[in-house]
């Protein structure tokens, strides 16, 4: 072991895991939210097994919860970690690749008896040596049972209500670590456990135990110093999730747009978060119908858009799937509405809590007949917030379903969000009944500049129409299965969503301005994406990254910006999704690929590893 | 007396359902009952599925959406839940409602949302020519079944007592009165209406209702119940129905010393569904086939619950706007 050192860094990469039960995912939360109050930007994930509690100790039930602190931008959870919080062997072996050489690993020594080695399938007694972990790797085995039973002794309390506290065990520890006020802990734990004062008093007694344990062991430890961030722009901060920040995206849009917000959504990994949070918001007038079904789901919300709600629907990729055909009425019927997908492995039921992008074109052409729509995706978990406000402003002012791609690494991602002001936001103006008319309305009835159609709903007086999935006339609204008509109106609802680009913003480019490599990228990927080509940047390699928000349309600038560059590299997770989009949107060019197609996100080391090879060739 | 007539409900789409089938006099009962009820035509709207009768929105001169298959009941909750102000009529077929919108019917019975769902059943896919549908008797021979069926068929009403519905009603096509008057009850109902319509398919299904569709026949193969009212039927009026042990029976008044103080009274208002369920499974040719409101019985609404919910949290709530929800982060200054 080594002696005590401070290494002082710019980004520090920490992982706390453990079974799914020994609660990850809370310690790692709060020491990321007291980590930002001190000033550090950060960015998490959670990175759970889709068995709520699989097996005790076994490589099946880990999990885990990183989170990367810097003084500078931080763009992604990072690669590896630097400190691994490893609760039992299971832990330890899942994760020990993912630590860096010099990282320094806790391990809680009173879970490595032969038993719990054995559950988590080591041949040896010595579960480091059979890891090849590097000799400069630093263990450091607490006791962290045995301390937090000792810690809460008198108590009172039953032995599985004491080890439930082990977690604050380590987090006091590792509080002392990093160099964190313990007191900021407290503050959140007596928030978290306001109405149950009992486990917050044990609570806060082991995590100020697991503190001292630190200071008192100071001699064999290394501790990291981060500090502040200075990037930042000033103002006040919170950490969120992507889904919450698309949910409340969803809540921003409806205030601004004066209309009342409605959810129809049936739960579904990893996105029934949004649904938690929305079903929450009652205070706000939000309605959410938890629906007997994924089809339910959005068609109640197209019933609500019907009545002249800001509809939504949330799920991921099969029950877009399941909605395809009602998405299909939403843009015969012109409703406005908001689909979010949180993406997550495929096909079929796939990884059902591993992210990936591999709904593209699902998103952008799984329907039957020609079906255009708006397709936008984020590319940060606060940026959630910003895309859903965005996909409500256009379904409401351009009346077309628009989907919203998030994914699993956004969506429980979390990451640093200046609070937004109301006030600020871009105005909204939905479409609503024709000023001026004289006419008989129908469902037809559209403002001839951007193929808006006029939105009147069940309640509007002298307004009464039909509406539906079979093919109207152009002009009267009526069934209409007439040739020329269908083609009329095949190419007025495209013309529609093409109409969208003209209220987007114009796609921008970052990184080195005169760039021998242009990465493109989409969607919940920017993170990483733009750590490696800033990084080479710094290396003085001539990289650029074109980050795309809008996918369908593609902002109007796209084939300009494409073009620009001797070399272009597409880069998803998917095995070329957006790639063959580009193709065909942006033709005549050499798109180079790097795909991903593992459920996890990109490593930067990886994606720098491929531009330098890209930039030699 | 409302200010309305049927014509006020009619829009100015040449009706193109086949001559002699069942829709027409259906959609003549609806818009009856329409202008009985008296909701203004632009506050009532007619959401339907995919089908034969799923076509009737066009013909409606209210506000009408034409769906897709099996979904007209997931689309008018979502339109009812966001505005409850709205008269909300749902149109589905047997196919639509039974087979590919199963789930969906369950579910908008079981919430009690406040829905008037009128259920055309013919007892056969119309619109795809000809197939037998989850309501066709067991045996039926149709193009998708050229020897027969081999399964048995829903019982409407054993689905929707099964989803503790609390309105359940049927009528003939042809019998105009009873259809409007059960359709006027449904719309007053607060609640999941369902109307059970028993039509005609003279193209595919010619006769099915027929044993009690006959105008001769028809007065002794049905009975109308109404509640409150003796549960005689006839066309002398001198049958009734009363309990023998745990059943229905049929008896003649006048006869083995019967008196019409014997018959049993029809309570539709009754919570218990028990014999709401036997009178609407009774059948021929031992017993009348039940026409008119079998069940009818209050209980809160899902659109009212979730209105009222929203108010009671409002009323409590600090948060009143998105700023407001801001001001509880956890938030720091950088």
């Amino acid at each position: 072991m080594a002696n005590k050192t401070i290494i002082e860094k710019e980004e520090v990469v920490i992982r706390f895991s453990g079974d799914s039960g020994d609660g990850m995912q809370l310690t790692g939360t709060l020491f990321s939210n007291l980590s930002a109050i001190l000033g550090n930007e950060i960015s998490t994930f959670p990175d759970y097994p889709s068995e709520i509690r699989a097996p005790q100790g076994t490589l099946g039930g880990v999990s885990g919860f990183q989170v990367c602190l810097g003084s500078d931008k931080v763009y992604t959870p990072g690669d590896k970690a630097d400190v691994l919080v490893a609760m039992n062997p299971a832990a330890l072996k899942v994760n020990a690749k993912g630590v860096k050489k010099t990282g320094v690993i806790v391990v809680d020594i009173d879970c490595f008896r032969k038993t719990d080695l054995e559950k988590a399938e080591f041949a040896t007694e010595n579960p480091f040596e059979e890891l090849g972990l590097s000799e400069s790797t630093q263990i450091i085995p607490v006791p962290l049972s045995s301390m937090t039973k000792e810690s809460l002794k008198d108590f009172g309390m039953d032995n599985k209500s004491v080890l439930r506290c082990k977690n604050m065990f380590a987090l006091g520890f590792i509080c002392f670590l990093f160099n964190r006020d313990v007191d900021k802990a407290i503050h959140f734990l007596e928030n978290k456990f306001k109405k149950k004062p009992d486990i917050l008093k044990a609570n806060v007694k082991v995590v100020v135990d697991g503190f001292n344990y630190g200071q008192n062991i100071d001699a064999a430890v290394t501790t990291f110093r981060i500090d502040k961030s200075t990037e930042t722009p000033k103002g006040k901060y919170t950490n969120i999730s992507g889904n919450k920040a698309t949910a409340w995206g969803l809540i921003a849009a409806a205030q601004k747009a004066g209309k009342e917000l409605f959810l129809g959504s049936y739960p579904i990994t990893p996105a029934t978060d949004i649904l938690h949070e929305l079903a929450l918001r009652k205070d706000l007038g939000v309605k959410t119908v938890q629906a007997e079904d994924e089809i339910a789901g959005i068609c109640t919300a197209i019933g609500a858009a019907y009545a002249g709600d800001l509809a939504a629907t949330s799920t991921s990729g099969p029950g877009l799937a399941l909605k395809s055909e009602a998405l299909g009425l939403a843009v015969m019927a012109e409703m406005p509405l908001v689909v979010i997908d949180v993406m997550r492995g495929g096909p079929s039921t796939g990884l059902p809590t591993k992210t990936e992008q591999t709904d593209l074109l699902q998103a952008l052409y799984g329907r039957n007949g020609e079906c255009p729509l708006v397709v936008v995706a984020p590319s940060t978990p606060s940026g959630c917030f910003d895309t859903a406000y965005e996909a409500c402003r256009i379904a409401l002012e351009h009346m077309t379903p628009v989907i919203i791609l998030s994914d699993a690494f956004l969506g429980n991602g979390s990451s640093l969000w200046k609070l937004p002001k109301l006030a600020d936001l871009r105005p909204i103006t939905p479409s609503a009944l024709p000023a001026a008319f004289d006419g008989k309305f129908n469902a037809c009835v559209r403002n001839e500049a951007d193929k808006v159609r006029y939105w009147a709903k069940p309640g509007d007086e002298g307004f009464m129409h039909r509406n539906g999935g079979l093919e109207k006339d152009a002009v009267k609204g009526s069934l209409s299965a007439a040739p020329v008509n269908h083609e009329t109106m095949v190419r007025t609802r495209a013309e529609k969503v093409a109409a969208v680009a003209e209220r987007i913003p114009m796609q921008t480019v970052e990184g080195d301005p005169d760039a021998d490599l242009l990465v493109i990228g989409w969607g919940g990927t920017y993170g990483h994406l733009m750590s490696a080509v800033s990084a080479m940047n710094k290396a003085g390699k001539k990289v650029a990254l074109a980050h795309f928000n809008y996918i369908s349309p593609l902002p109007k600038n796209t084939a300009e910006i494409i073009r620009k560059y001797k070399k272009v590299v597409v880069c998803e997770l998917n095995s070329g999704q957006f790639a063959s989009y580009l193709r065909s949107q942006v033709e005549n060019v050499h798109y180079n690929q790097y795909n991903k197609v593992q459920g996890q996100p990109f490593t930067v080391s990886e994606l720098t590893e491929c531009f330098t090879k890209l930039l030699e060739e | 007396m409302s200010q309305y007539t049927a014509k006020d409900f009619k829009s100015d789409q040449y009706v193109r359902w086949c001559p002699g089938c069942g829709d027409h006099a259906v959609i003549n009962s609806i818009q009856k009952a329409m202008a009985e009820v008296g909701v203004a035509p632009d506050k009532t709207a007619v959401v339907s599925g995919i089908g034969c009768s799923s076509r009737l929105p066009y013909y409606m001169g209210t506000y009408g959406f034409h769906t897709i298959h099996g979904r007209g009941a997931a689309v008018a909750t979502g339109l009812k839940t966001a505005n409850p102000d709205i008269t909300v009529w749902q149109i589905t077929g047997d196919g639509d409602c039974l087979a590919i919108g199963g789930n969906h019917f369950i579910h908008e019975v079981r919430r009690n949302i406040d829905l008037n769902i009128i259920l055309f059943n013919n007892q056969i896919y119309g619109l795809t020519k000809g197939q037998y549908s989850p309501t066709s008797k067991k045996g039926f021979i149709s193009k998708s079944s050229p020897f027969g069926t081999v399964e048995e068929p829903f019982r409407p009403a054993e689905l929707c007592f099964g989803a503790r519905g609390t309105f359940f009603a049927r009528a003939l096509d042809v019998d105009l009165q009873t259809s409007v008057e059960v359709m006027v009850a449904a719309a007053r109902h607060k609640g999941a209406s369902v109307v059970e319509m028993l039509l005609n398919c003279v193209i595919f299904n010619d006769g099915a209702h027929k044993w009690i569709s006959e105008r001769e026949t028809r007065a002794d193969r049905t009975i109308v119940l109404r509640h409150g009212e003796k549960m005689i039927f006839g066309n002398n009026r001198d049958k009734g129905l009363v309990l023998d042990g745990f059943n229905l029976k049929v008896v003649t008044i006048g006869q083995d010393g019967i008196t019409e103080d014997d018959i049993l009274t029809h309570d539709a208002k009754c919570a218990d569904n028990t014999l709401h369920m036997k009178l609407a499974l009774m059948q021929g040719p031992d017993m009348p086939v039940a026409m008119g409101v079998i069940r009818d019985v209050d209980a809160d609404t899902y659109e009212e619950a979730v209105a009222r919910q929203i108010e009671e949290v409002k009323a409590k709530s600090k948060v009143k706007t998105f700023d407001d929800l801001l001001a509880t982060c956890e938030t720091w200054d950088m």
